[in-house]
C-alpha cells in the first residue's frame, strides 16, 4: 500500500490500528488468565483480569477520539475510510469480550473448590479456541486480511458444540449431584460467555472482510441450536 | 444523495483529444445520465477540463485542437458537419471557473441569451424569462429591487449564480460547470451546491471539481480521470467507498503522488 502524501494521515492510521492491537492482545490474555484462574482456583489472578480491564475500556475510548478525530480532519475515504469506521465499530464488540472474560474472573471466588465436577476440563480447550478466534480477527484486521477473518467465522461452530456439549453435560451432572448446582450454574455462565465471545469474535471478523474487500459477507445460516 | 438510473443524455465513444502533437485524452468513452449529477475528477492535467469541453465543442476555439470520436447529445453527433454551434452550445450550456458576469446590467446579463436566440416574443416575455431563471438560480430574492445594477457588482457567490442563471435563461438540455466553485468562500460553495441538487432532473449536469468532497456532495456518478484516461467510471457512494482501480483508491485516499 503506498504512502499517504501527508505523512500525517500515515501516523494516525497506524496509531489507530496500534491501539486496536494492543486493546485485542489484552483481551486475549484477560481470557486466558481467567481461565486459568478458575481452573487453578488462583483469586489473586482473577482479582487481577477484573482489575485490567479498565485499561481495556480506556483503550476503547482513546480509539473512539482518535476515529472521530481522523474522520473530522482527515475526511479518510475508500479503504481508510473503512479502516477507521471498522476500528471504532470493533473496539466497542472488543470491550464487551473483555466485559465477558472479566465476568468469568468474577465468579472464580464464588464457584469455589470445584474439581470434583468433571465437565469443567473442557472449559480450557473451549476458551482457547474463542481465545484464538479473537487473536485471528484482529491480526486479520491489522493485515488487512480477508481470508483469515473468513477463517475465524468458519471456527465459531465449534465453540458452539462445545457450549452445546457441556450445556447437556452440567445438566445431567446436576441431576445426579443436585448439591454442586450452585457451582454448575455459575460454570454454565462460564461457558455461555465463552461461547458470547465466539459470536463477537465472528462479528469482528465480518467487520474486518469488510474493512479489508469492501464487500459484505452474505448472512451466515445460523445453527440455532435450544440451548442458546 | 440516491442514485437513481437514468435514461443516456449525452454518449461519448472512443474520443482522443489533440493538442497539435500532444495527445490530452485517450479513447474516452463514456455516458452522461439525463437525472444525474456526473463528477470529472483527478489530478491537475488529467484531461478532466478537456474532456468537459468536448461536450460542448468548446474546444473548436482552441486552434490546435483536435477531437476524434463520437459525441451524441440524444443520439446526434454533435460533430457532424451540419451541427449548428452555436444552437448546440445553447443546448449544452457551460459555467466557468471565475464567474464572468457580462459587463452589464444584472437584467441583461440573463436576458442576452433569450435575445439572440429570439426565445422571447415581448418584453413581458423576457421579464418572465429572466424573473424565472433568477428564481431557478436562487439569485432572484436578493437581486430583484436591483435588476439595473451592474452584474459586475454582485459578489462572487452571487455572480456565480448569475452566470447559472444566465446560462438557465436559453433553456439548455446539459449544463457543464467547470470547477464552479474554486473562486468562492464556503458559504457561496454550499449555495452552488444545494442549486445543483435543486436543478438535477431538470437539467443533465456534469461538473468538473478539484474538490473529492464536492464531487461526494453533489454527483450521483463520479468519473476518475488520470493522464487523458478514463481509469473508472461509477455510482459515486462506490467509488468513494470500494473503488476497483488501484489508481482511483490511491488519488481519492491522498496517496497520489
Amino acid at each position: 500500500m503506498n504512502d499517504h502524501t501527508l505523512k500525517a494521515f500515515d501516523d494516525d492510521m497506524s496509531t489507530l490500528r496500534g491501539l486496536v492491537a494492543e486493546m485485542g492482545g489484552r483481551v486475549e490474555t484477560a481470557l486466558e488468565d481467567a481461565i486459568t484462574a478458575l481452573i487453578e482456583q488462583d483469586f489473586k489472578k482473577a482479582e487481577k483480569v477484573v482489575r485490567e480491564d479498565e485499561r481495556i475500556d480506556a483503550l476503547e475510548g482513546e480509539v473512539e477520539r482518535l476515529a472521530i478525530q481522523i474522520i473530522a480532519l482527515r475526511a479518510p475515504m475508500a479503504n481508510d475510510l473503512r479502516d477507521v469506521i471498522a476500528a471504532l465499530k470493533i473496539v466497542g464488540v472488543v470491550e464487551r469480550i473483555g466485559d465477558y472474560a472479566k465476568n468469568i474472573a468474577k465468579r472464580v471466588p464464588q464457584i469455589g473448590d470445584h474439581r470434583r465436577i468433571e465437565p469443567i476440563s473442557l472449559l480450557p480447550s473451549m476458551a482457547q479456541v474463542a481465545g484464538e478466534m479473537v487473536g485471528d480477527a484482529l491480526n486479520a484486521f491489522a493485515a488487512r486480511n480477508a481470508s483469515l477473518a473468513e477463517a475465524v467465522i468458519a471456527r465459531d461452530t465449534v465453540v458452539d458444540s462445545f457450549y452445546n456439549g457441556l450445556f447437556r453435560t452440567l445438566i445431567t451432572y446436576m441431576m445426579e449431584n443436585p448439591k454442586t448446582i450452585s457451582e454448575c450454574a455459575h460454570l454454565l455462565f462460564v461457558a455461555k460467555n465463552i461461547e458470547r465471545i465466539g459470536d463477537h469474535a465472528t462479528n469482528v471478523a465480518e467487520m474486518v472482510y469488510y474493512a479489508a474487500t469492501g464487500q459484505y459477507l452474505p448472512e451466515r445460516d445460523k445453527e440455532t441450536s435450544v440451548e442458546s | 444523495m440516491t442514485e437513481t438510473s437514468s435514461p443516456t443524455k449525452m454518449s461519448a465513444r472512443d474520443v482522443n483529444v489533440f493538442y497539435g502533437e500532444k495527445q490530452a485524452i485517450n479513447n474516452v468513452s463514456i455516458d452522461v445520465d439525463n437525472d444525474n449529477v456526473t463528477a470529472f475528477i483527478g489530478p491537475s492535467g488529467c484531461g478532466k477540463s478537456t474532456f468537459l469541453r468536448t461536450l460542448n465543442r468548446m474546444n473548436d476555439t482552441v486552434a490546435s485542437a483536435r477531437v476524434e470520436g463520437e459525441i451524441t447529445l440524444d443520439g446526434e453527433n454533435i460533430y457532424a458537419s451540419g451541427m449548428d454551434v452555436v444552437q448546440l452550445r445553447a443546448r449544452v450550456g457551460m459555467v466557468f471557473q471565475k464567474p464572468n458576469p457580462f459587463p452589464k446590467s444584472i437584467y441583461d446579463n440573463v436576458a442576452y441569451g433569450p435575445r439572440i436566440h429570439g426565445l422571447a416574443s415581448s418584453k413581458a416575455d423576457l421579464d418572465t424569462i429572466v424573473e424565472s431563471s433568477l428564481r431557478r438560480a436562487g439569485l432572484w430574492e436578493e437581486v430583484k429591487d436591483r435588476l439595473k445594477d451592474s452584474g459586475t457588482a454582485l459578489s462572487g457567490g452571487q455572480q456565480q449564480r448569475l452566470c447559472i442563471g444566465r446560462a438557465i435563461a436559453v433553456e439548455p438540455e446539459v449544463i457543464l460547470m467547470d470547477e464552479p466553485c474554486s473562486a468562492l468562500d464556503p458559504i457561496a460553495t454550499a449555495k452552488i451546491e444545494e442549486l445543483i441538487h435543486e436543478l438535477r432532473g431538470r437539467y443533465a449536469i456534469v461538473i468538473v471539481t478539484h474538490n473529492m468532497q464536492q464531487a461526494a456532495r453533489v454527483s450521483q456518478r463520479t468519473a476518475f480521470f488520470h493522464l487523458g484516461n478514463l481509469v473508472e467510471y461509477g455510482v459515486t457512494s462506490e467509488i468513494f467507498t470500494n473503488p476497483r482501480q488501484d489508481r482511483t483508491k490511491d488519488y481519492i485516499t491522498g496517496r497520489y503522488g
